[in-house]
């Protein structure tokens, strides 16, 4: 959407004359509720659990300074460490995924030689996953992916595919990763293309067809015109997914049975926090790990943003 | 278009035609059981439903008050949706409209906290439900939709785009009062970028899973999703696996329902950018 410009703006804002002032306290007025909830439920909380974090408390009861004991304790923490390795494995395998899937299927939809048709059904089609609570799709995909009765390895066996059944989410740990890494890309797959198609459409389609013109390839068309024109679109999806995934908990827990298993393969960095904030109790220990896993997506996306500008050279 | 475009063509159809097959497959197979018995389930898959519909519903609702999660879910979705709209509305009117003290402080402060990841808030909040004795009622679930910063930047940039500041001219020289003129004027040419952030935050209350989880402890208070992850401490259910994919698909079909009518919204809501909680 276009930023609308700055000058309507600023004629929003000097209006002219008579009765200004006493007007411009309906602002005030109108944003109030606003503010006030804001100030409540969004920012008291982040305060909130900054300040838990310095502290020994259970989430009841006494609580008692601890200086940085809880970060130092963080950083240490073979657990944590663990839980963001598998965060990341995860993310790696949906990412990789669903971003290279939505891309294909940009380059399929902007075709200018074969004017691909049904945009709209396919769109719509490749975006009900997203739709569906991930309880009710964590819950779908562990029945489905029953090692025993699953309708998965009844299918695949049926087809020849596999002889064995595969033991997707109770055997190894990194076949339940790679479920998980799946599984997440077939639910976000849609969001990502339809999001690409949206900065597509915002390039000039004078480009490709003058570069057609010119005998452009299909490849040249693309590496030289439509990803530098996406680069923003594209560091918008990957910063969102990335921010998204570094906060893996739903789909992993459910789809764990709750505890992690197998192993502690499907144990993520928020998963464990809820862990040691729900089950242990230990509120100030993982209010610091809260903090510690958002001072490292920030640097991730500052990495990402580097990374993304660099290229532009 | 020569012999070659043209099975290049072909295939790439194939393809969408596949994936799209791999999008809908598991929703098909959960229909599709749900209509059978566990033990047709366990000896083999079919693409057909079968005929034990009746069968499952028995076990499930004598197990599980589904409808009450149904209505909880339905109440909160509804309460989360007004509020998100008609609030965020008011805000990003009173922000883009009127000349105020603090108003740039405000858009700032919401900026800054569209970016700020949830889990960050996610402790301190239950901690504040905790501290206000809330643990185990809806306001902590409803009260917070009151403030939703994208909503609101997503809305204050459509209404500086459709709509001219002249409009309010002529009402106020026939001495309309601010909130008519919001009401009367504002919010219809609002209307159509309220019902995209509508139909999102529909959507995502009707999801939403931790926070409930979090909050909601008496069981005939739980939301649908709450409701269907608690699924497998009820062993009646989990033994039969018709019952299963019934309780899943339960909970799925309704918004699959609603999302052959409003996916256009849906979909151009996406686009522009903000659907994302």
């Amino acid at each position: 959407m276009a930023v609308p410009a700055t000058a309507s703006e600023r004629r929003a804002v000097k209006s002219p004359k008579g009765g200004l002032e006493r007007r411009n306290r309906y602002g005030i007025l109108f944003c109030l509720p606003f503010v006030l909830a804001f100030l409540v439920f969004n920012i008291y909380p982040v305060f909130r659990t900054f300040q838990m974090s310095f502290m020994n408390y259970k989430g009841f009861g006494k609580e008692t300074f601890v200086w940085f004991d809880n970060y130092v304790r963080a950083f240490k923490d073979p657990l944590f460490r663990d839980a963001f390795g598998n965060t990341l494995k995860m993310w790696g395998v949906n990412i990789v995924l669903q971003l290279g899937l939505a891309l294909l299927l940009t380059v399929i939809f902007n075709d200018i030689k074969y004017r691909m048709k049904g945009l709209g059904i396919f769109r719509a089609l490749f975006y009900l996953p997203n739709l569906i609570a991930c309880t009710s799709v964590a819950f779908l995909f562990k029945t489905l992916l029953d090692w025993r009765f699953g309708s998965i390895n009844q299918i695949l066996m049926t087809m020849g595919v596999i002889s064995q059944p595969i033991n997707w989410l109770t055997g190894e740990g990194m076949t339940a990763q790679l479920v998980v890494g799946v599984v997440g890309a077939w639910m976000w797959f849609g969001n990502s293309f339809i999001m690409l198609m949206a900065g597509v459409q915002g390039i000039d389609k004078s480009y490709f067809e003058a570069a057609t013109i010119d005998g452009a390839g299909r490849w040249q068309i693309f590496s030289k015109i439509t990803m530098p024109l996406l680069r923003p679109i594209m560091l918008y999806v990957a910063v969102t997914s990335l921010i998204g995934g570094l906060q893996l908990f739903d789909l992993p827990y459910l789809l764990s049975g709750t505890k992690g298993e197998p192993g502690r393969a499907l144990y993520t960095s928020v998963f464990y926090i809820y862990t040691t904030a729900f089950t242990n109790h230990q509120m100030g220990y993982a209010a610091a790990l809260a903090f510690v896993l958002f001072l490292i997506i920030a640097v991730f996306c500052g990495i990402a943003f580097k990374l993304m500008n660099q290229k532009e050279d | 278009m020569d012999a070659k475009s043209k099975s290049v063509k072909a295939l790439l159809y194939l393809f969408l035609i596949l994936l799209s097959t791999l999008c809908f497959t598991p929703f098909w197979l959960m229909i599709v059981n749900a209509t059978r018995t566990g033990n047709e389930i366990m000896t083999g898959f079919s693409l057909l439903p079968g005929g034990s519909l009746a069968e499952n519903w028995k076990i499930v609702s004598e197990n599980l008050n589904l409808g009450r999660g149904f209505l909880n879910s339905l109440f909160l979705a509804v309460c989360n949706t007004a509020l998100v709209s008609y609030f965020s509305a008011l805000t990003a009117y009173g922000l883009a409209y009127y000349k105020f003290k603090g108003a740039k402080v405000i858009f700032t402060a919401l900026l800054i906290f569209m970016m700020v990841p949830s889990q960050l808030s996610m402790l301190g909040f239950y901690d504040l439900v905790n501290q206000m004795g809330l643990i185990d009622t809806y306001w902590p679930l409803i009260l917070p939709s009151i403030a939703s910063p994208a909503t609101v930047f997503f809305l204050r940039q459509y209404i500086l785009s459709v709509m001219p500041k002249a409009i309010l001219e002529a009402p106020r020289i026939d001495g309309a009062s601010e909130f008519k003129i919001f009401h009367k004027i504002v919010l219809p040419i609002m209307a159509p970028g309220i019902a995209t952030m509508a139909i999102g935050a529909f959507i995502g209350s009707w999801n939403n899973y931790l926070i409930p989880m979090l909050i909601i402890n008496t069981p005939a208070k739980r939301p649908l999703p709450v409701m269907v992850a608690e699924l497998s401490a009820v062993r009646d259910i989990t033994t039969n696996m018709g019952a299963t994919y019934l309780v899943v698909a339960i909970s799925a079909v309704p918004i699959m329902i609603a999302f052959c009518f409003f996916s256009k919204y849906i979909i151009s809501g996406i686009s522009a950018g903000s659907v994302k909680e």
